[in-house]
């Protein structure tokens, strides 16, 4: 009894985000320190040490809040990309699910409400080799894949203001 | 805004994430054969030439409390594209916005913009706040809500590089 709710207390301390969370969350989406101690300059700035930096985004990390600190490229500046969408039979949906996911050159996979129900986001090394994916996957599942290029990307993408007080 | 040989490598080798110790452009360096500032110096630049369209923390918007996301699709007249795709950039809650070819018959849409919020409620708020602001009432429209996330990681570079880009060539 006591063992299940401390149990229950550590997971819900595990989802706690405190202010600095909200800092770290929020403040260092673009910009992050191009520098030798990157997690130092962060550091200073909070006002709090090094490694607790360092120890607060492994958590962050470890509990899904955080994908990663890394780089957003340009869509279209590497290799060749597209959104696409499949409209698979209810009964089909985790079959088709499951070969999507499963390619490397897949990175989103998404099922929405509409006919064509699942959305997925291709990446491969050019053009040919975007075409190739695209007939691999109508062969694999018989389905026709609506195949949505992008031509023009409007968003700057600053990051995305989580608002914590609204 | 050509890439040299050095920079795929660099961005493959930053795919898991820049890693959480203390030196770790050091680490992503010696990983590669080259030099810390180097590395420095090549995000910097993609930063700069508009590669990279930002660096830093990628947050999963779901675990913090945006379970929702709907995109919102348009078909919105060629004449208006620009002045619209701008405009939709704007707003902080659309968190991507493109223009992707028309497929006809079945998918007539033009304009693609992804909203993140708390609920579906919240969604709607904000395309009626979208269609309001900008005179879209007449345009055609609909929002494809996510019921499940399958998948969802950043893209992998591994095989974009050129065919005679490799690291043990970057490396000499």
């Amino acid at each position: 009894m006591a063992f299940s709710s401390l149990i229950v207390r550590t997971r819900s301390a595990c989802k706690m985000i405190d202010e600095i969370d909200k800092h770290l969350l929020n403040d260092f989406q673009r910009g992050f320190p191009l520098c030798s101690r990157p997690y130092l300059e962060v550091a200073n700035r909070l006002g709090i040490d090094e490694n607790e930096v360092i120890g607060r985004l492994s958590r962050l990390k470890d509990s899904g809040h955080v994908s990663r600190i890394g780089a957003i490229v340009k869509p279209g500046s590497i290799g060749a990309s597209t959104l696409a969408a499949l409209q698979v039979d209810e009964d089909k949906i985790e079959q088709v699910a499951s070969y999507i996911n499963a390619r490397d050159d897949v990175n989103h996979n998404y099922l929405r409400e509409h006919d064509y129900n699942m959305w997925f986001v291709l990446n491969t090394s050019s053009k040919a080799a975007l075409d190739r994916a695209v007939q691999e996957i109508e062969e694999a599942t018989g389905l026709q894949v609506l195949v949505l290029r992008m031509l023009k990307d409007f968003h700057l993408d600053l990051g995305f203001d989580l608002k914590w007080h609204s | 805004m050509a890439l040299l040989e050095q920079d795929y490598l660099i961005l493959e080798a930053l795919q898991g994430g820049l890693p959480l110790v203390a030196e770790p452009y050091k680490v992503i360096a010696d990983q590669l054969g080259m030099k810390e500032a180097f590395v420095l110096e090549r995000l910097n630049d993609l930063l700069n030439n508009g590669t990279l369209k930002r660096f830093g923390v990628i947050v999963r918007h779901h675990e913090l409390g945006y379970r929702c996301n709907g995109m919102c699709v348009w078909e919105i007249p060629i004449e208006r594209i620009d002045e619209i795709g701008h405009a939709f950039s704007q707003y902080d809650f659309v968190t991507l916005c493109y223009e992707r070819n028309k497929r006809f018959p079945d998918w007539p849409y033009n304009l693609f913009c992804m909203i993140h919020a708390k609920d579906r409620a919240h969604v709607l708020q904000h395309v009626d706040q979208l269609v309001r602001e900008n005179d879209l009432a007449d345009v055609k429209r609909d929002i494809l809500f996510s019921t499940r996330r399958f998948k969802q990681r950043g893209a992998r570079y591994n095989d974009c590089r050129p065919a005679h880009v490799s690291l043990q060539r970057a490396a000499q």
